[in-house]
C-alpha cells in the first residue's frame, strides 16, 4: 500500500488546563493523519524530556501535560511551536500488523444477527467482511490497552446500543459506528459485540508495553470454537458474564 | 548464628470492618496516559500530602483514602504512629474522639474507627514510610475500574481481613503548624477554572450562566467525575472527536449539565469542555458533599501556575 498524500496539518496549540496544552493537527478522522500524529508524539517526547508528565495522542490531537515546576505556560507553548514547526510525517509502514484470532458466535457476540441484518448480509458474510480489512489503530484510551480502530466498512457501521451493557466480557470484539475494538477487561460498554478473542491486551498494557500502538494495523481472523478453546479461550456466554 | 530464628513476624493493622470505600492511594500513575491508563491517585492531594508530611514521609508515600467513613475499623497489632488529615469523619480511637489533621500513636490492640462525614468527604491516613502494596506502572494507586493497584493488585477497596503493613518504623512525627489549618469546603466554595479553547462554542447566555451563578454538587459523584446541576448549558458542539482529557476538565454532555473529570477519569473523551479546574480546585471539589454550592471562577493558566507553585512551597517552608 502506498502512503497516502501527506497534507501538512494546520497546527493549533490550545490551552486546555493549568499545566496541559492541546496540540490540534486535524479536524477530521483519517488514516493519513496518523503519520503526523505519530511524528508529533515522538518529537514532543524528545523535546520535553523529563518535563513531560503525560502525552496522550488521539485521532487528531495530542494532549501535552507538562511539569509546570520546570516550564511555565509560555515556555511550554514555545517549546511545542519550536518542536513541531519543521515536522515531517512518520513512516506509517513501520506500524506492526497484528493478526487477532476471534471466535465469532452469537453466544459471545450477541449482536452478530443485528449487525448482519442491518448490513443485509448473512452472519458468515458479515464475519468475512469484518475480517477482510486491515484496521488502523487510531488511539488508545477508554481502558488500559483499548485501541480505537477503523474504519469499518460503511455497510457494517452500527450505532451504539441504546442501553449500554453493565458488563462486557474480556476479549469482546465490537463495532460502534465505523469503529471496531476489543475490550481488554470486563467493563461497561455499549458497542455491538460480534465475538471474542483470547489475546491478553490488558496484561500487555499492565506491563507498560501495549500490544497495539497508534498507527499499527489489526486484521481479525475467524477461528472455530475448538480453536478458541484450545487457545484457552473462555466460552462462557455473554449473558452469563453480565 | 541464624538471625531468622529471632526475626519477628512483621506487625500490621487488621481491617476488622470495611467502610463503603477505603483505597490505597499515592500521588497517581503518570506517564501512562498513552496506554489508556488513568491517573488515579489521592483526590484531595493537598490533604494527602499533609498526612505524609506529618510523619516525615516522602510526599508520594502510599496512604489510605477513606471516603465517608461508614464504620471502617482498623486494629493495630503493634505500636505505630499515624497521621490523619482531610475530612472530619468522626474518627474514634478506642471510642475516644480523634481530631483530624494530627498525628498520634496507637498501641497494640487499639482500634481506629471512622464513622460518618461531619466536614468534607475523604480522610487520609498516612503510615510510617508509606503503606506496602505492589507497584503497578510506577504507582500504588488503586483504580477499581481498571483493576489496577491496591493490596491485591485488583484495584479493590479494603475489605474485612485485609492486613495493612508499612515500610518504615520510627517516623519524624510532626504537628500541623497553626498557620496551616486545613479547611474543608463548607456549604459554598469557589473553584478556579482555566478556560479552554472550546469555550467559544458555548452560547453567550450559557457562558454567563456558567460563571455567574452557583452550581450544585450532585450525588452522582465519584473518583471518575463529579456532576454539577444548574441551568442547562448549550453550544454549537454536541460531540467532538475524542481527545485527551486533563484533570479537572469541565465537560458538558448533551444534557447541558457539566461533569468535572477527576483522578480516575477516562484518558480520552468526546464532549466539549468549558476548561479545566486547577489541581487545587479539584482537591477542594473532591471534599464537597452533595448539595454544596460551587462557583466556577475563571483564572488564567499563568496565574493558576503561580498559585500552584506557591502552594508547593508550603511544604518546603514549614
Amino acid at each position: 500500500m502506498k502512503p497516502s498524500i501527506q497534507i501538512r496539518p494546520k497546527m493549533r496549540i490550545e490551552t486546555t488546563a493549568m499545566d496541559a496544552l492541546m496540540v490540534r493537527l486535524f479536524d477530521t478522522i483519517d488514516e493519513a493523519n496518523m503519520a503526523w500524529v505519530i511524528a508529533a508524539d515522538q518529537a514532543l517526547r524528545a523535546a520535553f524530556g523529563n518535563a513531560l508528565i503525560d502525552l496522550v495522542p488521539s485521532y487528531t490531537t495530542l494532549l501535552v501535560h507538562y511539569d509546570c515546576q520546570q516550564l511555565n505556560h509560555s515556555d511550554a507553548l514555545s517549546l511545542i511551536n519550536k518542536t513541531l514547526c519543521n515536522l515531517t510525517p512518520a513512516d506509517t509502514q513501520a506500524g506492526e500488523l497484528h493478526i487477532i484470532p476471534v471466535w465469532y458466535d452469537e453466544s459471545v457476540g450477541p449482536e452478530l444477527p443485528l449487525v448482519a441484518k442491518r448490513a443485509g448480509l448473512s452472519v458468515e458474510a458479515l464475519v468475512e467482511q469484518h475480517c477482510n480489512h486491515d484496521y488502523c489503530v487510531f488511539a488508545l484510551g477508554f481502558a488500559p490497552g483499548y485501541g480505537f480502530m477503523g474504519l469499518v466498512d460503511e455497510a457494517l457501521a452500527t450505532p451504539r446500543l441504546k442501553t449500554p451493557r453493565r458488563k462486557v466480557a474480556t476479549g469482546s470484539v465490537g463495532i460502534a459506528d465505523r469503529q471496531t475494538a476489543i475490550y481488554p477487561l470486563l467493563s461497561p460498554g455499549g458497542w455491538n459485540i460480534l465475538g471474542r478473542t483470547n489475546v491478553p491486551l490488558f496484561e500487555y498494557a499492565k506491563r507498560g508495553d501495549p500490544l497495539f500502538r497508534p498507527g499499527d494495523k489489526v486484521r481479525f481472523k475467524a477461528i472455530s470454537r475448538a480453536e478458541f478453546e484450545a487457545d484457552g479461550g473462555n466460552t462462557t456466554p455473554m449473558e452469563e458474564r453480565s | 548464628m541464624s538471625q531468622v530464628a529471632t526475626r519477628k513476624a512483621p506487625a500490621g493493622m487488621l481491617v476488622k470492618q470495611a467502610g463503603p470505600l477505603a483505597l490505597i492511594q499515592d500521588a497517581g500513575r503518570f506517564g501512562v496516559g498513552h496506554l489508556g491508563v488513568t491517573q488515579g491517585g489521592a483526590a484531595d492531594w493537598i490533604s494527602f500530602r499533609w498526612a505524609n508530611w506529618l510523619l516525615g514521609n516522602e510526599p508520594n508515600s502510599a496512604a489510605l483514602e477513606i471516603v465517608m467513613g461508614g464504620g471502617l475499623s482498623l486494629e493495630t497489632e503493634c505500636e505505630v504512629h499515624l497521621a490523619l488529615t482531610g475530612a472530619d469523619l468522626d474518627a474514634q480511637l478506642d471510642d475516644k474522639p480523634l481530631a483530624p489533621n494530627t498525628s498520634f500513636t496507637l498501641t497494640p490492640g487499639q482500634r481506629l474507627v471512622f464513622r460518618q462525614p461531619r466536614q468534607g468527604l475523604r480522610a487520609y491516613l498516612a503510615f510510617p514510610g508509606g503503606l506496602n502494596a505492589p507497584e503497578v506502572l510506577g504507582s500504588r494507586a488503586c483504580t477499581a475500574r481498571e483493576q489496577l493497584g491496591g493490596l491485591h493488585e485488583d484495584g479493590k477497596p479494603l475489605k474485612v481481613g485485609d492486613r495493612l503493613t508499612w515500610q518504615g518504623d520510627a517516623p519524624a512525627v510532626k504537628q500541623l503548624p497553626d498557620s496551616q489549618a486545613l479547611r474543608m469546603p463548607a456549604t459554598e466554595c469557589r473553584l478556579p477554572v482555566v478556560l479552554g479553547s472550546q469555550i467559544a462554542t458555548f452560547s453567550g447566555r450559557s457562558l454567563f450562566q456558567a460563571f455567574n451563578q452557583p452550581w450544585t454538587v450532585d450525588n452522582r459523584a465519584d473518583r471518575m467525575g463529579v456532576r454539577l446541576t444548574g441551568p442547562v448549558l448549550n453550544g454549537s458542539l454536541t460531540g467532538i472527536i475524542s481527545e485527551g482529557i486533563p484533570l479537572g476538565a469541565v465537560q458538558v454532555p448533551p444534557d447541558g449539565q457539566p461533569i468535572i473529570l477527576m483522578n480516575d477519569r477516562q484518558t480520552i473523551g468526546g464532549y466539549p469542555r468549558l476548561g479545566a479546574l486547577t489541581p487545587t480546585a479539584c482537591a477542594m471539589l473532591s471534599q464537597c458533599l452533595p448539595g454544596t454550592k460551587v462557583w466556577l471562577t475563571p483564572v488564567s493558566a499563568s496565574q493558576a501556575q503561580d498559585d500552584y507553585r506557591q502552594q508547593l512551597t508550603v511544604w518546603r517552608e514549614v
